[in-house]
């Protein structure tokens, strides 16, 4: 039924304005569900649904696959939703933006039945939307695509895509020969080459993701959820996940997508719903609005998103690399950043930039090469021989490398300084709380208090946590992964101002950065890695987008400086 | 507290608030049960409150309260040391059969300790160097141990240990039922309290067993700091192995046979996640208190030992998995994300 409700939807939602006529509810099992107990929406353009629609010529706007109506969600003292409202249409991508802590996995979280809401209501197609448990919400018709892919890494594609539901065959036994055959099936439908016998295990974040999106398909979900999709992917892979969105979409699915990145909203959402402080703010088309309004009302005031850049004359080399190898994963990479320098490295995730900067702060060990810091060779031993060179690194994953989710805010921040915080041997909170408090104050950080549970905090103020860990340091080299990776516009501003200032300051900075404009924007040069080698070096006068992209892509091989 | 106020730069907690959370806290929960008991056994068991009862009750706990304070922060680190009591009675055996040749008891005992860090030692490698998981490891250096104890003295008993060290061991404070070990006790619980929750090695004791590789981003010396405990481990128990000789004046290859379990099962009554980074040693203590006390009282009403062990392990059950229980039916959230399948990241 509901796989006959794509095929039928498909050519209706092919259309991307509102202005273009066609058929609502397809199916006469739909507009039962949906005529009665879908009054006109609380949003966007009043939707006039007669009990005639499906049959009779079309309406101008289809009944909405989803509705949520004055959802509140309280956890304790904290008012995570204060009154959220949301509809999305059937053949539909609708974009959900906010600050960070605005409310928005909350609610996706009620959708997906993770939490239950503390009042509120949720239809789906017009019939109320209550799950209890995942599991529920995924019987209702609701798939949910984390901005963390949650695959079992020991199990197949094939196998993660059936989870929960695997396919039998004969004798109730499970059948992994349906399961491959279903899921390459699937696989060839979006057009995706992942083999389904792989496990999961070493699957790039993006074609976990990918991964992820198959399973929600295999379901024939009414409703696609992604939370920050994109945070974690490069260009390339942007744009093969937006196909498959957008294929999505054109088979009739209400997709919901949430993003930090205009660029992206912009290039693949047909209306936009701004919340803030847990509200719902305002719906609009998306070919009706432009960043600055979507900002304003986010924020609440205009944001400079311009990139600050003092003007500042780099000093001695800090940090040197050379001919850095560890095999299968980089190989001869040389760079070198000064003081008061913005380094920045572009590339494909996957092409070796993060496991470089993981290998000169000690993570991972190298095969050949040396590190000089001040020009003395570091030895290989460890980050904390790296952080007493003055070394920090920001790592890329934030909940798994970077932040301890079960430990308090306080207790994160002061972890990289627990050694120097401490007096005759003795670290008591006071030290704590002081360090914490001060770099939480800096960064805005929106929590209950210095002992709220980092896990609770939202995707954009963990990463906060993250950078306050780091800074406190005060380090001289910055090695910095992904710097702004899920954080909204105001901070995101906040923070490029801030490594500019610590660039000022004397700082030598190493940014990574998937984000084009970003790596454009703030570096003084340019380093583009391909396949674990450094394809290009660019002055910022050279660095434009063409010119990194082709370095990234490895199509062209330009000379290493 | 409303939307606005989480707005706002979050501060450190009031010293009320924080206080709050304490008397909420497990630790006070399970202090107050361990109250209760005292309370109720003294009231209702004949003998009970009385000076010998704690006196015994002491002496018993007193290796179980040793060997729990390393495995307190071996738990919290998420490892597992289950060659105690095998290091116990190691230690036993080689105090044993080393004063039986002539050796001081002194130099004996010490022998026994530099074994108890060997043996540790091993552990300790074979988790951080060899990188095999704590529980396959120690399970087998518990065969280790155990059987290198009774390869030495075989089925034998070593006895007759000079008098002026067993009185010493069974000695107490005049006109209390506390015995002098406990002393050494309370300054050793300390060591293990401060270390545990005021330096930074404690603060990574927890980082290590919650997400041991963002311990190591951190800058984290995960492995030494592995090693080291296990180390400790050895040496506790094989200090342990030292009173247990002295205070039956008896040193056999099977003494303290199982009582690992004992200190894991107090470990978690104590409040300890077995799964690793969350826990206190006040709880620990608290926790072993509570299951010796329990044990003593209903040993004196007369309950046969099976009953005994059943309450024992409803016990351990009811404190481990009851929290659970209870934040479940208040309705609590569930937090999303730490282990795999859990939740969502934001
Ligand atoms: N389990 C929880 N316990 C306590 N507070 C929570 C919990 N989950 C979310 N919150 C709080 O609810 C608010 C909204 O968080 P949410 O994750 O929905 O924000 P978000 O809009 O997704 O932000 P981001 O863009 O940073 O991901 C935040 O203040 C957050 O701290
Ligand atoms: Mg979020």
């Amino acid at each position: 039924m509901v796989v006959n409700r794509f095929t039928i939807l498909k050519g209706e939602a092919m259309a991307e304005s509102d202005d273009e006529p066609g058929p609502t509810s397809s199916h006469p099992g739909a507009s039962a569900d949906a005529a009665p107990a879908t009054p006109a929406a609380p949003l966007g353009p009043a939707a006039p649904l007669g009990p005639a629609a499906p049959l009779g010529p079309s309406t101008r706007t289809p009944a909405p696959t989803l509705v949520v109506r004055g959802l509140v969600k309280h956890f304790g003292p904290v008012v995570a939703l204060a009154r959220a409202e949301l509809e999305v249409r059937p053949g539909e991508i609708h974009a959900l933006v906010g600050e960070n802590g605005a409310g928005k996995s909350t609610l996706v979280k009620l959708l997906a039945g993770v939490y239950q809401p503390t009042a509120g209501q949720m239809l789906l197609d017009g019939a109320p939307l209550e799950p209890r448990t995942p599991a529920d919400a995924r019987d209702a018709g609701v798939a949910v695509i984390y901005q963390e892919p949650t695959l079992f890494p020991d199990l197949s594609v094939a196998e993660n895509v059936f989870m929960g539901r695997l396919l039998t065959g004969r004798g109730g036994l499970v059948s992994r020969k349906a399961m491959r055959e279903r899921t390459r099936e699937l696989l060839a439908t979006l057009g995706v080459e992942i083999d389904p016998d792989r496990p999961a295990l070493g699957l790039s974040i993006a074609d976990q993701q990918l991964v992820e999106i198959v399973k929600a398909v295999s379901l024939d979900a009414k409703l696609l959820v992604m939370d920050e999709p994109t945070a974690a992917l490069s260009g390339v892979e942007v744009d093969r996940l937006f196909a498959v969105a957008r294929q999505l979409r054109d088979r009739g699915a209400a997709v919901v997508f949430i993003s930090h990145r205009f660029d992206e909203i912009f290039a693949l959402s047909d209306r936009i719903t701004v919340m803030r402080d847990g509200e719902h703010v305002s719906t609009q088309d998306t070919a009706a609005t432009d960043t600055a309004t979507i900002v304003r009302q986010m924020v609440g005031r205009a944001v400079d998103t311009m990139f600050p850049r003092t003007e500042r004359t780099p000093g001695a080399v800090v940090l040197e690399v050379q001919g850095l190898t560890r095999a299968g994963t980089f190989e001869g990479v040389d760079l070198h950043v000064r003081a008061g320098e913005i380094l920045g490295i572009a590339g494909l995730v996957g092409s070796g930039r993060s496991e470089v900067v993981r290998a000169v702060f000690g993570i991972d060990r190298y095969d050949s090469g040396t590190v000089r810091v001040d020009g003395r060779v570091l030895a290989q031993d460890g980050p904390e021989q790296a952080m007493r060179h003055g070394l920090a690194l920001v790592p890329e994953d934030r909940r798994r490398q970077g932040l301890h989710t079960d430990l308090s805010v306080a207790r994160n921040v002061a972890l990289t300084l627990r050694r120097r915080l401490s007096r005759g041997g003795i670290l008591t909170s006071g030290a704590e709380y002081r360090v914490a408090h001060e770099w939480a104050a800096t960064l805005q950080v929106k929590a209950r208090d210095l002992d709220a549970v980092a896990g609770t905090l939202s995707g954009g103020n963990q990463q906060k946590v993250v950078l306050a860990k780091w800074l406190s340091t005060t380090p001289r080299v910055l090695l910095i992964d992904e710097p702004t990776r899920g954080i909204d516009v105001g901070t995101k501003a906040e923070v490029h101002r801030l490594l500019d200032r610590l660039a000022g300051d004397g700082v030598a900075v190493v940014m990574i950065s998937s984000e084009l404009p970003e790596v454009l924007g703030m570096s003084d040069r340019v380093l583009v890695m391909h396949e674990g080698r450094v394809t290009a070096v660019l002055d910022r006068a050279d660095a434009d987008p063409e010119t990194v992209m082709s370095a990234a892509t490895g199509t062209v091989r330009s000379a290493v400086a | 507290m409303t939307v606005d106020q989480v707005r706002t730069v979050p501060a450190a907690p009031s010293t009320r608030t924080r206080l709050t959370r304490v008397l909420l806290g497990r630790d006070a929960a399970i202090t107050a049960l361990l109250v209760a008991v005292v309370l109720v056994a003294s009231l209702t068991v004949d003998n009970f409150s009385t000076a010998t009862t704690w006196y015994f009750l002491f002496l018993d706990v007193f290796p179980i309260l040793l060997i729990a304070l390393p495995m307190t922060l071996l738990v919290i680190a998420a490892q597992i040391d289950l060659s105690v009591a095998s290091m116990l009675g190691l230690s036993s055996v080689l105090v044993g059969a080393l004063y039986e040749n002539g050796w001081p008891l002194a130099v004996a005992a010490l022998v026994a300790l530099v074994v108890g860090a060997v043996g540790g030692a091993l552990n300790g490698f074979l988790v951080t160097v060899v990188g095999l998981p704590s529980l396959a490891v120690t399970i087998g250096t518990l065969a280790l141990f155990r059987g290198l104890a009774v390869g030495i003295l075989g089925t034998r008993a070593v006895t007759g240990f000079p008098s002026g060290a067993q009185d010493l061991v069974s000695a107490h404070f005049a006109g209390t039922g506390i015995p002098v070990v406990m002393a050494l006790f309370v300054v050793l619980a300390l060591a293990f309290g401060v270390v545990l929750h005021a330096t930074p090695t404690g603060r990574l004791v927890y980082a290590a067993g919650l997400n041991a590789e963002a311990a190591r981003f951190a800058g984290g010396r995960v492995g030494r700091l592995t090693f080291w405990l296990f180390v400790a481990s050895g040496v506790m128990s094989a200090l342990a192995g030292v009173y247990w000789t002295l205070r039956y004046g008896s040193a056999r290859g099977d003494n303290a046979v199982g009582l690992e379990l004992s200190v894991v099962a107090a470990v978690l009554v104590g409040g300890v996640s077995i799964f690793g980074g969350r826990g206190a040693l006040p709880g620990v203590v608290v926790g072993v208190l509570l299951i010796g006390a329990l044990r003593s009282a209903l040993r004196l009403a007369d309950v046969s030992s099976d009953v005994i062990n059943v309450v024992t392990g409803v016990l351990l059950i009811a404190t481990v998995v009851g929290p659970g229980l209870v934040a479940r039916a208040r309705g609590a959230a569930r937090r999303p994300g730490t282990r795999p399948s859990a939740g969502a990241p934001g």
